[in-house]
């Protein structure tokens, strides 16, 4: 299980009702429903991953977030998740004004750009970076708009969308400390909950 | 044969002589239903899977019912031990609906009243009676409540009809290529499938068999124009493209040149109207037409839903124009507002609608993890 997912689980009450926005093969689902008793429900447009989650017992609807979330009614989850998608979709300021339509809380996670080793690595090498958490070429990437740690916090301001909690997450367990101090230089990933 | 299959099967038939107060407002005095079953009902008869067939289906949906069989039934694809509806786990029962011609009461059975067949007199049918009589049925085998209702196309309509009708008696509800309701589109091609069976001179007004012809070519015509609608285009450009069967169009040859595709049309045609009944077809097509989930629920089929108490498994094909993906996703979104579990997917193929009955290898997957889901539920 990804650590950030670990995270994500405490802010999600029991028996409440889960909609996991990029589902992928539903471990994360999957795990909340045995730990937590959700009511869950996974988007995924990926058919394997579809065939995975179904495989462990998911409800899952194949449909594609960037198209629009028009058919899911105002309120009717009580958490909306979206895990390391918000970079990968077309329109991300739209996706979380709908997950909040939807969701009466939202929680976002999302690789931190600014990083250090992502600025040294563009500084130094004047390349975009490749990483363990990052494996794609510039070209070749489904992540299409990354952001930053400010950058997310500053169009929350702008929106009026509330951080209710936030927790980054560092590379590495032991200086845990480094990415709460200075988020946006030491955050590998960065974990909000988020609402209206 | 191959080692998958249910190996020999033998239709099965009961009678019910209760009468049926019928949707038309008739009532069928008696009736008799044909119908097979594979695999065993367990203990605690909790396995037990009903299969709708589709506008030209029947009992006969998996196995042979001879060693010399040529073809299995028509749904041996997804039914047999290690296919997605396991015979190992489920007992699987497959019935001819009511109005059928293939053994069920029907226009070719004799009218008690008058001891000729009913012919166009038989009563008209909706889904919901199909689905009051398959209740029947499961009572007669002692089947409280399926593990899982399963249809595609018509079939679907019947499985979502039991999710409305009798909602504490199934589990599950497997919809394949179906919709909530025919489009002016679908209900145009079957209009000309039923006039072309009404204006050959064969059918004289339905009464065919008590002056003992036939409307052949009327109902090769109208399975015909049906045959175009299941199909996709790049299906039929795959399989026929403008290859001809017979003559060239070179100049100066005076033969006039048959492409392949006509001749398969009317292959299809013929076999089909030498073992179907045109009074059934007609009969099917309207219950098709006249099929609205949501009529009875002020045309809001979130409110239906509501009445469901199953969980869904809908299941679209990409190149299936008869009963698209879009009508799946109407019934999804129905089920999502009405806060219905449910698992969707649309699924790549070239097949266009007849797509449900082939072997496609993501459809039989996830077709077999969600069944998976339903036997840990028995």
């Amino acid at each position: 299980m990804r650590l950030d997912l670990t995270h994500i689980q405490r802010w999600i009450a029991p028996g409440s009702k889960v909609l996991d926005l990029g589902c992928g093969d539903g471990e994360f689902l999957q795990r909340l429903e045995a730990e937590r008793d959700v009511r869950g429900l996974g988007l995924e447009i990926d058919p394997d991953k579809i065939n995975k989650a179904v495989a462990r017992g998911l409800n899952v609807v194949e449909q594609d977030m960037d198209a629009g979330l028009t058919n899911f009614p105002d309120q009717s989850f009580d958490t909306v998740v979206m895990a390391h998608a918000l970079q990968a979709v077309h329109y991300p300021d739209r996706v979380l004004e709908e997950m909040l339509r939807i969701g009466r809380q939202g929680i976002v996670t999302f690789p931190n750009f600014a990083h250090w080793n992502c600025r040294l690595y563009l500084g130094s090498r004047g390349r975009m970076p490749v990483s363990r958490f990052m494996p794609y070429n510039w070209y070749d990437t489904p992540n299409i708009h990354f952001c930053t740690v400010k950058d997310f916090e500053a169009l929350c301001e702008e929106r009026g969308i509330r951080i209710l909690a936030r927790d980054m997450v560092g590379n590495t367990h032991r200086r845990p400390l480094l990415a709460s101090a200075w988020p946006n230089l030491f955050a590998v990933t960065a974990i909000y909950l988020i609402s209206h | 044969m191959n080692t998958s299959t249910v190996g020999i099967v033998t239709p099965q038939s009961v009678r019910f002589e209760e009468p049926l107060l019928l949707a038309c407002g008739r009532e069928l005095p008696s009736y008799e239903l044909v119908y097979e079953t594979y695999g065993e009902l367990n203990s605690t008869r909790s396995n037990a899977v009903l299969v709708c067939h589709a506008l030209s289906g029947h009992h006969h949906a998996a196995g042979y019912h001879t060693a010399d069989d040529r073809k299995p039934g028509w749904w041996d694809e997804c039914i047999g031990p290690g296919k997605p509806i396991d015979t190992r786990h489920f007992f699987v029962v497959s019935l001819n609906n009511l109005g059928g011609c293939h053994g069920s009461t029907g226009p070719v059975s004799a009218n008690p009243a008058t001891g000729a067949p009913w012919g166009p007199d038989f009563p008209s049918l909706r889904v919901r009676d199909w689905v009051h009589s398959q209740a029947r049925l499961a009572d007669y085998l002692g089947i409280d409540c399926w593990a899982a209702v399963i249809g595609g196309s018509l079939g679907g309509m019947q499985a979502m009809r039991w999710a409305l009708l009798y909602p504490q008696r199934l589990r599950h509800c497997v919809v394949i290529a179906s919709a909530m309701r025919l489009s002016a589109q679908n209900i145009a091609f079957n209009e000309i499938a039923r006039q072309a069976i009404q204006s050959d001179p064969g059918f004289a007004d339905g009464h065919y068999l008590a002056k003992n012809t036939l409307p052949a070519k009327g109902l090769a015509l109208a399975r015909m124009v049906g045959h175009i609608t299941y199909l996709s285009d790049d299906a039929m450009a795959s399989k026929f493209g403008r290859d001809l069967r017979s003559g060239s169009l070179e100049l100066g040859d005076e033969e006039v040149a048959e492409f392949q595709v006509q001749s398969y049309l009317r292959y299809q045609g013929n076999q089909f109207s030498g073992s179907f009944d045109a009074n059934t077809y007609i009969l099917m097509t309207q219950a098709l037409d006249f099929f609205d989930l949501a009529r009875e629920y002020a045309d809001d089929p979130v409110a239906a839903f509501r009445e469901a108490s199953c969980s869904f498994l809908v299941l679209s094909f990409s190149t299936d124009w008869r009963f698209s993906p879009s009508r799946s996703r109407e019934i999804v979104d129905a089920l999502i507002a009405a806060d219905r579990p449910v698992t969707y997917a649309e699924i790549e193929a070239d097949d266009g609608h007849d797509a449900f009955l082939m072997p496609i290898p993501r459809y039989l997957a996830l077709f077999g993890a969600y069944m998976q889901r339903v036997k840990e539920g028995c």
